[in-house]
């Protein structure tokens, strides 16, 4: 019952990972008894099942998820949402409005308008049903202020880091607050322009990164050296 | 160029650009060309040069196309009018949806077609240089395209033909031993599930013939496989190389 490859190695779609008593997990599928990868990325492996980290996907809803959206299209009861996944999500009138939607009186340009981003939740989806979105939650709702930038949904867990450390390291040393929508859009919001300018560029650099090593490390030096470079020109 | 040679082969058994009979022509793959694509790649073979880019997967415009149990993958496959010596209309021509269909079909059975129902999958194939064998480089170019845009796969695809000039069978056939030779055999491959996907023939071949230019097409397959990977794998192992060197200074 062998493992074929190291750990952290770069596999490509049909790469033979594994064989025999091991679980396939995220990415590879099983043929014959052998477990195969389904997608580039990164092998990772507990003591019974191995998972390949993608190195690029697109984002599959589930629900419960945070994510950040355009408004794409207002429609009669609620508007449509671009979430950066293959399905298009609905938000209800009456969900945004918390009581009844009333078309004689509410007019949903006026609330909501092509264009706007929102954080929102997904409620519900599954293969034959488009995702259902809610924003009444505190937390959610129209973003107002702040930077959007896009990275690949399967770097997520990278911003975060263990346990939050990459995240909240960043928050510390910009003093901005950021939002990761787990479809991979992150909203970046902080007192001034260059501090979100900041935690952007530290972001991007995980994105690229991120299969290499030490990169809490790194990302912690280049915020320091930014800022004492920034705090060097104020004086 | 419009000239015919003589002969296809001289009497040491070496072909008009001065290959053996089971060799090669130079393969270059580069991935992610196209930036505005989900997944991109470039494919040099020979004097072939092949564009292609995958979309998706994304919402199904018309919307009736869409299936409830599967995706749909749309390929189109085109020549620039410039690609030839003769100006080629840009129109799609009889013989570009044939290819279209042969290609969506060699892909097919690679991609998880079941796992998102209800959207496509879009994949353009633009030849800019053709000289042979363009349907082979297409699909080569296409499944490192889909494998770089995410698409979860049962493994790459890839083509590599094999024919016969002047009695012998002979891999990977240029421009001019396609049409002046006696057959043509495009296989395509998925190497580590050992599955053909494309078989096709044209010209006369015996059974023993046939059965040997499969052969060589297969190793040639075997031989861009190689380089398919390290291409995939070379977008990020790059940057793994860059951080240790600033890591380093």
């Amino acid at each position: 019952m062998p493992i074929f490859l190291e750990k952290r190695q770069i596999v490509t779609p049909g790469d033979l990972i594994a064989e025999g008593e091991y679980i396939a997990g995220e990415n590879t599928f099983v043929e014959n008894g052998k477990i195969y990868a389904a997608r580039v990325g990164i092998i990772e492996y507990e003591t019974k099942k191995v998972d390949v980290v993608a190195l690029k996907a697109f984002y599959v809803p589930r629900a419960g998820d945070i994510v950040i959206g355009t408004i794409t299209e207002v429609g009669f009861n609620g508007w449509t949402v671009d979430i950066n996944s293959p399905y298009i999500a609905l938000l209800r009138a009456s969900d945004v409005l918390s009581r009844p939607f009333k078309p004689q009186k509410d007019d949903l340009p006026q609330v909501l308008d092509a264009g706007d981003l929102v954080v929102a939740k997904i409620v519900s989806y599954d293969r034959t049903h488009d995702p259902q979105l809610t924003v009444a939650e505190p937390g959610l709702g129209k973003i107002t202020r702040g930077q959007i930038l896009k990275i690949t949904p399967t770097k997520i867990p990278r911003v975060i880091g263990k346990k939050g450390s990459m995240i909240s390291m960043i928050k510390q040393e910009t003093g901005c607050n950021i939002i990761l929508g787990l479809n991979g859009v992150v909203l970046v919001t902080g007192k001034n322009l260059e501090d979100e300018q900041l935690a952007v560029q530290a972001i991007l650099k995980i994105e690229r990164e991120s299969h290499t090593s030490g990169l809490t490390d790194r990302i912690t030096q280049m915020l320091k050296e930014e800022k004492s470079k920034k705090g060097g020109k104020q004086e | 160029m419009n000239d015919k040679p003589e002969k296809l082969m001289d009497k040491k058994g070496l072909r008009l650009d001065g290959r053996k009979a089971d060799e090669l022509r130079p393969v270059k793959l580069e991935v992610g060309v196209i930036s505005n694509a989900d997944g991109s790649a470039y494919i040099e073979h020979g004097k072939n040069k092949i564009l292609a880019a995958v979309y998706g997967p994304r919402e199904v415009h018309p919307k009736h196309l869409a299936l409830q149990d599967r995706t749909v993958l749309k390929c189109r496959y085109h020549m620039a009018p410039f690609s030839v010596q003769e100006r080629k209309s840009p129109a799609p021509s009889r013989r570009e949806i044939e290819l279209s269909k042969v290609i969506r079909e060699s892909l097919e059975p690679a991609v998880f077609m079941e796992f998102y129902p209800r959207t496509m999958i879009d994949v353009f194939i633009e030849v800019l240089q053709a000289d042979g064998g363009t349907r082979c480089a297409s699909i080569t170019a296409a499944a490192l395209a889909l494998a770089d845009s995410g698409v979860p796969m049962r493994d790459l695809v890839v083509a590599c033909a094999a024919g016969k000039v002047e009695d012998t069978v002979v891999v990977d056939l240029m421009d001019t031993e396609d049409k002046l030779g006696a057959a043509d055999v495009p296989v395509a491959l998925m190497p580590n599930l050992n599955a053909v996907t494309l078989l096709q023939m044209d010209g006369k071949l015996t059974q023993e013939e046939f059965e040997k230019a499969v052969g060589m097409a297969l190793d040639g397959c075997k031989q861009i496989y190689a380089m398919q990977k390290e291409a995939l794998k070379s977008k990020y192992v790059n940057v793994g190389e860059q951080t240790k060197e600033e890591a380093e200074e």
